[in-house]
């Protein structure tokens, strides 16, 4: 999900902490039946969260089986360990699990250096006087972002592939005689990638510093100016400064989600020649669990990965509490 | 902003230059992609094919618009797409609406101890696989529902409503109360109406996600009746066989070269089906900008 709507989160559960407004409790037995009453209507929606958020972690034990779905879980066989144990056996299976890891810790990594570019983007977009000019921007560089990945790739294809739009106009002006494979092939793919989810999210996550910037006391550039500031000292010493809590709270936030790049994006632009290098632990669960049909290994690997995304949660929520005094979540 | 505009009047110009221009590029990349595929969709099939069509549309005609209707499962992909658009939307709007404001209801039994039971899903998942086995094991694979139900509830949105209406006068319940209406009523003539705004920006956001929506059919379906428009296109890329086979069934031929402007292409169906699938989104996009960006605004000024 896109950046501002987690900060939006953030925000809105730490005023959940805040002393709540109405002490009023029903104490009388009426009270108490009328309280379940209201309670009874929400069950269904309960039932819901329950069914598709707690229930699935029981499936966690098929890591502990051969799993077959035609078998049944009572027809398969239990392995105990084995799966866990595989993942760390044979070498071919641990290269290829350092490979994945590789993928998938280079994409975060790049995605969180990147994190600065929508901060960027908005202290310069702030700096434009015309309004309509800035609209304009505002209106096309958010627009990638309330596209699907499958139209992120047919651009990609239009544009990109070797009859693309790109090749033709290289070879129109005589650049190229062959033309260049963007798409099929395994070359700088980790770059790549991260380019279009630059492409795709960078507009929108402006949009959230451009409310904090918005938001900043002008009595403060007003001072700034009586001291002398000129404009980028103004731009680096009192608009950056301002940004940096809620910079802090995405950058905690995606540090937590490291292993978790979604499969969405890998599995549109995953081709025969790629393979290697696009595949990220998500797409891997994917591929070996529904592809390659060993629904047990997967399960192994997305429950580890599960664990590992809260212990990491925990710890930067912690993290935080110490250097902002407020928690994450 | 006017003492900020003060300091500009010092000149800076090559900086204001430089700083438009990297602006104005930006907004090039992101938006010409768009204009690229509407311009090829419109164009003389024989000349998208080739891929001469870059800046302006050449041999105009809209024939491939009624042409894809024919494409064998489209019609049917595009009826589900917008089912589970209006569906889903509907239902998700009425959740987060009910249960963002029952859980300000300080009668309600437990309160705390279920809403954080509903938040905290929202930091954790139990993995592809166990929901998918799940999803199979209550029979939602291969059905139109697995599309609608795991979306129902969306803590995020639970917290948007609640937090909106913990800012409505209290006074406005108690005095309905006083007049003896129930909860039920209290909500829905009182609250709801009064939620809109709030509402808008969660039912356009839950709409966009159900329309790109791609990965579900990708996990539980195989019924190609319940494929959506996403999944469509993403076949129409990749597998040239499924494009051929369209479009061999519709009446058309791709193995030849195009003959002629209107005859249809693998290009010239890709665009269009692509440009089918983006333009609701360019159509809310205004609707979007107002009332999402307003709500990031509000939650902004509140943190």
């Amino acid at each position: 999900m896109a950046a501002p709507v987690q900060v939006e989160a953030v925000v809105a559960s730490e005023a959940e902490g805040s002393p709540r407004r109405r002490g009023r409790r029903g104490a009388q037995p009426s009270h108490r039946r009328q309280s379940f009453g209201l309670f009874l209507t929400i069950v269904p929606f309960l039932v819901l969260v329950f069914l598709f958020s707690y229930f699935p972690l029981y499936g966690w034990i098929y890591s502990l089986y051969d799993y077959r779905p035609a078998r049944g879980l009572g027809g398969s066989e239990f392995v105990g360990l084995q799966w866990f144990r595989m993942l760390v056996g044979s070498p071919t299976q641990v290269q290829q699990i350092l490979q994945v890891m590789a993928n998938t810790l280079a994409m975060s990594f790049l995605g969180i250096a990147a994190s600065v570019l929508p901060l960027a983007f908005a202290v310069f977009l702030n700096e434009i006087r015309a309004t309509w000019f800035k609209n304009l921007v505002q209106t096309l560089t958010t627009l990638p972002n309330f596209i699907s990945w499958v139209l992120v790739y047919m651009i990609a294809f239009s544009m990109f592939s070797t009859t693309g739009m790109v090749n033709g106009t290289l070879e129109n002006l005589g650049l190229i005689d062959e033309p260049l494979k963007f798409l099929d092939s395994d070359q700088h793919i980790w770059l790549k990638m991260a380019l279009w989810g630059i492409w795709k999210t960078v507009g929108w996550g402006a949009i959230l510093y451009l409310a904090a910037i918005a938001g900043i006391d002008q009595s403060l550039y007003e001072s700034a100016k009586v001291d002398g500031a000129g404009r980028f000292q103004t731009m680096w010493h009192i608009t950056v400064p301002q940004l940096m809590p809620t910079f802090f709270v995405l950058l905690m936030l995606s540090i937590a989600n490291i292993l978790n790049n979604g499969m969405e994006q890998f599995y549109v632009f995953q081709n025969a020649f790629n393979r290697e290098h696009i595949q990220v632990l998500d797409l891997y669960v994917y591929n070996i669990g529904m592809t390659g049909n060993n629904l047990s290994l997967a399960t192994a690997i997305s429950m580890l990965k599960s664990v590992i995304s809260v212990v990491l949660l925990l710890s930067v929520n912690a993290l935080s509490k110490r250097v902002r005094g407020t928690s994450l979540v | 902003m006017t003492t900020a505009s003060l300091t500009r009047e010092r000149g800076h110009v090559p900086f204001t230059i430089v700083n438009c221009t990297l602006f104005a590029l930006f907004a090039l990349v992101c938006g010409y992609p768009f204009y690229y595929l509407i311009i090829n969709s419109i164009s003389a099939n024989d000349l998208s094919a080739l891929g001469d069509i870059r800046w302006l549309p050449r041999g105009l005609h809209l024939d491939n618009y009624g042409q894809v209707l024919d494409l064998q499962g489209l019609p049917q992909a595009a009826l589900v797409s917008f089912a589970r658009t209006v569906i889903g939307t509907a239902a998700t709007v009425l959740a987060s609406a009910y249960l963002g404001f029952m859980f300000t209801q300080p009668r309600l039994w437990k309160r705390s101890f279920w809403y954080r039971a509903v938040v905290i899903t929202m930091y954790f998942n139990a993995g592809l696989i166990p929901v998918f086995i799940i999803m199979k094991t209550l029979g939602l694979t291969n059905s139109f529902w697995v599309y609608i139900l795991p979306l129902v509830v969306q803590p995020f949105n639970i917290i948007l409503v609640k937090t909106f209406v913990e800012a409505m006068p209290r006074e406005l319940q108690e005095a309905a109360e006083m007049d003896g209406a129930g909860i039920l009523s209290v909500f829905f003539r009182i609250y709801l109406p009064n939620m809109t705004p709030i509402l808008a920006t969660v039912a356009i956001f839950s709409a966009v996600t159900q329309w790109n929506s791609f990965q579900d059919t990708l996990l539980y379906i195989t019924d190609q009746s319940l494929y959506t428009l996403q999944f469509l296109l993403y076949m129409y890329i990749n597998q040239a066989d499924s494009l051929a086979q369209a479009a061999q069934q519709s009446g058309g031929d791709l193995s030849g070269i195009a003959s002629a402007a209107t005859s249809q292409t693998a290009t010239s169906i890709r665009t269009t089906v692509a440009v089918v699938v983006v333009l609701p989104i360019l159509f809310v996009y205004p609707l979007f900008q107002r009332y999402f960006v307003k709500g990031i605004m509000l939650g902004a000024v509140k943190g």
